[in-house]
C-alpha cells in the first residue's frame, strides 16, 4: 500500500417534495443509503416568498420542493437529524436570510451552538436573474441582504458558506464555459467588494470572507474542456484573492466549490443514455485533484421526463459512490499536471474569460448588466446557436438527431410512467395548516417583529437578528418576504430575447417556414402575432425564450413579457394584443392548474376559440386530458425540432381561421 | 384572398366610446386588417365615432427618444397616477420589427404597468413594420379609435429613423426622452430635430451631476432657439426609476394640453392629422398620379378642412376612393 485515498467529496441528492415529513423521511433514507451531505429543494412558493394560502401560490405548494413557512417546518425537517453533524446545503436566493434564519433559530431551540452548523445557502441573485428566476426584490437590496448575510455568519455562524456564487445555473440557460467562468467570477468579485464597502467587517478579518466564499458550478458532456474550466477557476480565484483582496493565506484563497452537472442536455427520447453523460460530467468535476469538487449532486436518468423517484436519487448516488469507492480515481495526486494540452486548453479560456469579466466591468458592473439585459441576452443568444448547432446536424446528440432508433425502454413502461408525482391534495392540507398556524400563535409578538424587520429594513442595520427574532416569534415565510417586498419593491428581471439578428438555422427549413408565415399573415390581414407567455411562479424560461426567438426569426410578432405571470395577466395581453394564439409554458409542475385558470380567464372575456398551445414538462399521460380542457397541441422535450413545432403552430392559427393547412414540413 | 369578416360597425363604435375592453381590442384588430373589405368598414367606424370628442376631447401624447432612455419606465410612472385616479388611459407601444424577416419582439408591457393591472387601462404593442423606421400608418386611426373612449392615448416609440418626427405629427404633445450620458445633448442637436419636442425630458436624474448638466445644456439650447414663440419648451429632469420629478412633467403636460386649446391648435392640429393620414392612405393606395386626378393634395386638403366637424371628412375620403378605383 501506498498512501492513503484521499478523502471523497461530500455525496449529495438534491431533494424535498410534498411537506417538511414527506422530506425528513426521504432525508433519512437517503443518509441511511450513504449519502454524506443534505441538499434542501424547496417549492416554489417558498422561493419566491408566498405561503401556500397565497393566490400566487396556487397550482404549486409542496410541487417541485418542499414547503417550509415557519420555524415548526423547518424543525419537522430536519426531525431526529442532530444539526450540529448534519453538512445542509439550501438552495434558496431571494429569502436566503430567512431560510438562514429560520435554521438558526431551530438551532437555538434545540440548545446547539449556532457556531456549529454547517452547511450552504446559496443566496446570489445575480444568477437568479439571468436564468433560475426565483429573485424578488431589486437588485440594490437583493445585494444589501446578500452582504447582511455573509457579515453575520463569518463571526457567528463561521462554519457556514453564506453565499454560494452559482455558475451553474448558467450552463443550464445556454451558457459557454468562457461565460460561466466570466460571470461567476465577476460576480464574486462584486460580492466581495460590496461587503468591503459596507465597513461590517474589520479589514483584518476580510481573508476570512474571502475563504467563506464559495461557488456552485456546472459540467457539461464536453469533459476535456469541463475539466480545464474547473483548473481555470482554481487558477484566476487564487489570482484574484491574492491580487484584488490581498489574501495572503493560500487556504483562504482556494477555489472551494460544489457541482451539480448538466442537465440542460439529458434527453426525453432514450433516457437510459443519460446515466452515460452523468457519469462522463462527473469525471470532469473530480479527476483533477487540484480542481476537485468538494460537493457533488448527480440529476437522474429522467431528468427530463419529470422529478425523479427514490429508486432513481439511488441510482445517482451510486454513481458516485462507485466513483469514489471502487476506482482507483482519489488514489493519487493530480494526473493532469505536466500535461501541455490541458495547459493550453486552460489557458484559453481564462484569456477568454478575462475579456468577458473587463467588457462587463467596462459596461459598469454586474449590476448594470443585469439592468441593461446584456447578460441575459448573451446566454440567449448562446442557446439559440447551441440549439442551430443541433438542428444543423453540426452538434450530435445521440437519440435525438442521430441513432434515433431504438427499441422499447422497460424503464418506462412502468406504471407510474417512470418519475414520481406529487399528489395535489397536499396543497389544501398546507393551507389549512398555514391557517390554523397563524390563529394559534401569539399574534401580537409576531405584529412586533415585522415591525422591527421592515425598521432595520428601512435603515442600515444587519436583517440576520432581526431575521431570527421573527423565526422565534412564528413569522412565517410570507410574512417575512411580504415586509420586505413593502420596503424594497419587486423587480423584473429584462428578459434578453432582443437579440438581434438570424442564429443559424438549418437555412432552407427557415425561408419554407418564412414563406408559410407571411403567406398566412397576407391571409389574415396582419402578421401572425403569438403571445409566450409564462404563468405560475416557474422560472424554467428556456424553452419559451427560445420558442420566442424562432418564431420572430421567422417572420412572427411575438409579444413576450417574461417569467411569473399570472393567469389574469396573460388574458388581459392575450385580449389587449389581438393576439392569433397564445402558447404557454410551464416546467413546474403546475401545468394543470395552470391551464385551467388560463383557458377559464379567456372564456370569460369571449376568446373561449382562441388556440392555445402548451409546452415544458408534461408527463404523456396527462396530454389526453389537457386536450380535452381545451389546450390545441402540447410539446414536450422530446419535440426538440423547433423548425417542427412551428410549422404545426402556424397550421393551427390557419385551421383555426378556416384556412387551409399546409401539413408537415 | 380572403376576404374580412364583416364586424357590427355600429356596437364596436359604442364599446370605443364606452372603453370596452372586448371592443377596444376588435376594433383594433379591424384597423390593422389589410385585408379587402376590412379597410372600409375601419373607415366608416373613425367616421362613426368621428365628431367634437375626436376634435376637442383627451389628450394625445407621444413619447420618443433613443433606446433605453427610460421611456417605457416613464410612462409607467405616469400610468401608475392616472390610474390610480380613475383616469382611463390606453397605450399604443410601437417597437421595431426585424427589416429582414419582419419578425418582431413585442415585450414591455409589464414594465409600463408594473403597478400591476388595472381595469381602466388598455396596452397593446405594435411593430413599426417599416423599412426605414418610420411609425406603421395603423398608428393614427388606431390612436384615434382609442381617442373615443380613453382620457390620455399614449404613443411610445423608439426614437429612431424617422419615427419620431412621424409620432411628432399624429399626436397633440411630443415628450422626447433622453439618459444624461455625456455627448446625448449634442447627439439631440445634430440629429435635426429639435423641433420635435413639445417637452423635453431628461431621465434618470438618480445619476446625479451628469444629469443637471445635460438639463442645464439642454434648456440653453432649447431657450435660444424660441425666444419669440409663444410655448417655451420646458426640460424635465426626472428620475422615472425612484419617481422624482415626475408632478413637473405631468405640470407640463398639462400646460402644453391647455397652451393648444388657447390658440385653438388642439382642433386644428387633429384636423390636420387627419388631412395628412387621408393624403397619406391615397398615396400610398393611387400613387402621386392618383393625388394628382383629385387636383393635388392642397385641393384635397382645402376640400377636407371645408369638411371639418361635419363628420363627414372620412366619408368623402371613401368617395375619392371610389372614383380612382373605377
Ligand atoms: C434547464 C433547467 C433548469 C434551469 C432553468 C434555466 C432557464 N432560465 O430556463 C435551472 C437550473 C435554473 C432550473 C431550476 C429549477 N428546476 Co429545472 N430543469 C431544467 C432542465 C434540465 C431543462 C429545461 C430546459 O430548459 N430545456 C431546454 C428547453 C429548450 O426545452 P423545454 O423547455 O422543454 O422546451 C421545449 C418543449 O418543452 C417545448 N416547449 C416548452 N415551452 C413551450 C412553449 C410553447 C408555446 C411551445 C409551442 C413549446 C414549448 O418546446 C421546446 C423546444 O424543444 C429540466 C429537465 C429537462 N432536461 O428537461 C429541469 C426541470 C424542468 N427542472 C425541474 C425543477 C424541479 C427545477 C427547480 C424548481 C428545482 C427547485 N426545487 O428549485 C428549479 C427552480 C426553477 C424555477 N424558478 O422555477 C424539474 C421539474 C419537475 C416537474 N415539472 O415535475 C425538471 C423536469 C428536472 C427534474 N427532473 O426534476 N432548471
Ligand atoms: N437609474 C435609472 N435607470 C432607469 C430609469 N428609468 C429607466 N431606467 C432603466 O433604463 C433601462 C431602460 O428602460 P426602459 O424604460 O425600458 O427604456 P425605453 O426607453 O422604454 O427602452 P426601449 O423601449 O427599449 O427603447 C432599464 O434598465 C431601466 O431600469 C431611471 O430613472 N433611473
Ligand atoms: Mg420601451
Amino acid at each position: 500500500m501506498s498512501k492513503p485515498k484521499d478523502r471523497p467529496w461530500l455525496l449529495r441528492t438534491y431533494s424535498g417534495h410534498s411537506s417538511a415529513r414527506a422530506s425528513n423521511e426521504l432525508y433519512r433514507a437517503n443518509l441511511a443509503k450513504g449519502q454524506t451531505g443534505l441538499s434542501v429543494a424547496f417549492d416554489l412558493p417558498t422561493q419566491t416568498g408566498y405561503d401556500p394560502d397565497h393566490p400566487l401560490a396556487r397550482g404549486e405548494v409542496g410541487k417541485v420542493g418542499v414547503p417550509i413557512s415557519h420555524l415548526d417546518d423547518m424543525d419537522v425537517l430536519f426531525d431526529q437529524l442532530p444539526l450540529d453533524q448534519m453538512n445542509t446545503s439550501m438552495t434558496i436566493n431571494a429569502v436566503a436570510a430567512w431560510m438562514l434564519a429560520l435554521y438558526i433559530a431551530l438551532a437555538e431551540r434545540r440548545g446547539v451552538d449556532p457556531a456549529k452548523l454547517s452547511g450552504t445557502t446559496q443566496n446570489d441573485i445575480v444568477k437568479e436573474y439571468l436564468s433560475r428566476g426565483t429573485h424578488i426584490f431589486p437588485p440594490g437590496p437583493s445585494l444589501r441582504l446578500i452582504v447582511d448575510t455573509i457579515t453575520y455568519s463569518v463571526p457567528n455562524v463561521p462554519k457556514w458558506n453564506p453565499t454560494n456564487i452559482c455558475s451553474y445555473h448558467l450552463q443550464e440557460a445556454g451558457a459557454t464555459p468562457v461565460q460561466e467562468l466570466a460571470y461567476a467570477l465577476s460576480t464574486a468579485m462584486m460580492v466581495l467588494d460590496a461587503v468591503r464597502k459596507s465597513g461590517q467587517i474589520p479589514e483584518q478579518d476580510f481573508p476570512n470572507v474571502v475563504g467563506r466564499l464559495s461557488f456552485f458550478v456546472n459540467a457539461g458532456i464536453r469533459f476535456v474542456e469541463e475539466c480545464c474550466k474547473m483548473r481555470a477557476f482554481t487558477q484566476m480565484w487564487d489570482n484574484i484573492t491574492r491580487e484584488r483582496y490581498g489574501v495572503e493565506d493560500a487556504k483562504k484563497r482556494r477555489f472551494r466549490y460544489g457541482v451539480q452537472v448538466n442537465s440542460l442536455g439529458l434527453t426525453e427520447q432514450q433516457p437510459e443514455n443519460n446515466v452515460q453523460r452523468i457519469v462522463l460530467e462527473m469525471l470532469a468535476v473530480v479527476l483533477s485533484k487540484d480542481a476537485r469538487a468538494r460537493a457533488v449532486q448527480l440529476p437522474a436518468w429522467n431528468e427530463a421526463l419529470g422529478l425523479p423517484r427514490p429508486w432513481d436519487q439511488q441510482w445517482s448516488l451510486r454513481i458516485q459512490q462507485v466513483m469514489a469507492f471502487e476506482t482507483d480515481l482519489l488514489e493519487y495526486d493530480d494526473i493532469l499536471d505536466g500535461s501541455p494540452v490541458i495547459v493550453d486548453k486552460v489557458q484559453e479560456l481564462v484569456d477568454g474569460a478575462n475579456e468577458e469579466i473587463a467588457r462587463v466591468a467596462e459596461q459598469g458592473g454586474v449590476l448594470a448588466g443585469i439592468e441593461s439585459g446584456y447578460m441575459k441576452q448573451a446566454l440567449v443568444k448562446s442557446h439559440a446557436e447551441r440549439l442551430r448547432a443541433i438542428e444543423r446536424n453540426e452538434l450530435t446528440i445521440v437519440g435525438v438527431n442521430k441513432y434515433t432508433e431504438t427499441a422499447e425502454s422497460p424503464l418506462t413502461t412502468s406504471g407510474d410512467g417512470g418519475i414520481m408525482k406529487v399528489d395535489d391534495a397536499v396543497e389544501q392540507q398546507h393551507i389549512d395548516a398555514i391557517v390554523a398556524f397563524r390563529a394559534s400563535r401569539d399574534n401580537k409578538k409576531v405584529g412586533e417583529a415585522l415591525a422591527r424587520l421592515k425598521q432595520v429594513a428601512q435603515g442600515s442595520d444587519n436583517i440576520m437578528p432581526a431575521s431570527i427574532a421573527c423565526a422565534h416569534a412564528g413569522v412565517t415565510t410570507g410574512e417575512w418576504a411580504g415586509a420586505l417586498r413593502e420596503v424594497f419593491g419587486e423587480y423584473r428581471a429584462p428578459t434578453g430575447i432582443d437579440i438581434s439578428g438570424q442564429h443559424g438555422g438549418d437555412e432552407n427549413l427557415e425561408s419554407a417556414l418564412r414563406e408559410r408565415v407571411a403567406k398566412t399573415g397576407e391571409e389574415l390581414g396582419r402578421p401572425i402575432k403569438l403571445l409566450v407567455a409564462k404563468p405560475g411562479l416557474d422560472g424554467h424560461s428556456n424553452g419559451a425564450e427560445q420558442i420566442a426567438v424562432k418564431a420572430r426569426e421567422l417572420g412572427m410578432e411575438v409579444v413576450y413579457e417574461g417569467i411569473r405571470l399570472t393567469p389574469q395577466q396573460i388574458v388581459a395581453a392575450a385580449q389587449e394584443e389581438g393576439v392569433h394564439m397564445v402558447g404557454l409554458s410551464v416546467l413546474s409542475g403546475s401545468h394543470g392548474a395552470m391551464a385551467e385558470m388560463v383557458l377559464d380567464g379567456l372564456r370569460e372575456v369571449g376568446l373561449g376559440e382562441l388556440p392555445v398551445t402548451m409546452g415544458g414538462i408534461i408527463p404523456d399521460n396527462e396530454h389526453e386530458a389537457l386536450k380535452r380542457s381545451g389546450i390545441a397541441a402540447i410539446y414536450t422535450p422530446k419535440d426538440s425540432d423547433l423548425n417542427a413545432i412551428m410549422a404545426e403552430m402556424v397550421d393551427l392559427t390557419r385551421s383555426h381561421n378556416k384556412l387551409k393547412v399546409f401539413g408537415a414540413l | 384572398m380572403n376576404q374580412a369578416t364583416s364586424v357590427d360597425v355600429k356596437t364596436l363604435a359604442e364599446g370605443l366610446a364606452r372603453a370596452d375592453r372586448s371592443c377596444v381590442a376588435n376594433a383594433l384588430n379591424l384597423i390593422d386588417d389589410k385585408r379587402p373589405g376590412a379597410h372600409e368598414q375601419a373607415l366608416q367606424l373613425l367616421t362613426a365615432i368621428d365628431g367634437e370628442r375626436l376634435n376637442q376631447g383627451g389628450h394625445l401624447i407621444g413619447i420618443t427618444g433613443p433606446p433605453g432612455a427610460g421611456k417605457s419606465s416613464l410612462l409607467s410612472a405616469l400610468l401608475e397616477r392616472w390610474c390610480h385616479r380613475g383616469l382611463q388611459v390606453a397605450v399604443l407601444a410601437v417597437d421595431p420589427s426585424s427589416p429582414k424577416t419582419g419578425g418582431a419582439l413585442l415585450g414591455d408591457r409589464l414594465r409600463m404597468s408594473a403597478a400591476g393591472q388595472h381595469k381602466n387601462l388598455f396596452i397593446r404593442s405594435l411593430a413599426s413594420r417599416q423599412q426605414l423606421g418610420g411609425l406603421a400608418p395603423e398608428v393614427w386611426p388606431m390612436s384615434r379609435a382609442l381617442l373615443a373612449g380613453y382620457d390620455l392615448v399614449l404613443v411610445e416609440t423608439v426614437g429612431v429613423g424617422q419615427s419620431e418626427i412621424d409620432v411628432a405629427n399624429i399626436v397633440d404633445t411630443t415628450v422626447y426622452v433622453v439618459q444624461p450620458a455625456s455627448g446625448d445633448s449634442i447627439q439631440f442637436l445634430k440629429s435635426g430635430i429639435m423641433e420635435v419636442p413639445d417637452i423635453m425630458v431628461v431621465n434618470k436624474s438618480d445619476l446625479g451631476s451628469i444629469a443637471t448638466k445635460a438639463a442645464n445644456e439642454l434648456t440653453q439650447v432649447l431657450h435660444r432657439s424660441e425666444q419669440h414663440t409663444a410655448w417655451q419648451r420646458p426640460v424635465c429632469k426626472l428620475s422615472a426609476r425612484d419617481r422624482e420629478g415626475i408632478d413637473a412633467l405631468e405640470e407640463a403636460l398639462k400646460a402644453h394640453r391647455d397652451h393648444l386649446r388657447a390658440q385653438n391648435s388642439l382642433t386644428s392640429g387633429r384636423m390636420q392629422q387627419q388631412v395628412a393620414y387621408i393624403i397619406r392612405q391615397l398615396n400610398d393606395e393611387f400613387g402621386s398620379h392618383g393625388i394628382k386626378k383629385l387636383g393635388g393634395s392642397k385641393q384635397i386638403a382645402a376640400h377636407c378642412q371645408s369638411l371639418h366637424g361635419t363628420g363627414q371628412m372620412l366619408a368623402s375620403y371613401n368617395a375619392w376612393v371610389e372614383e380612382l378605383r373605377r
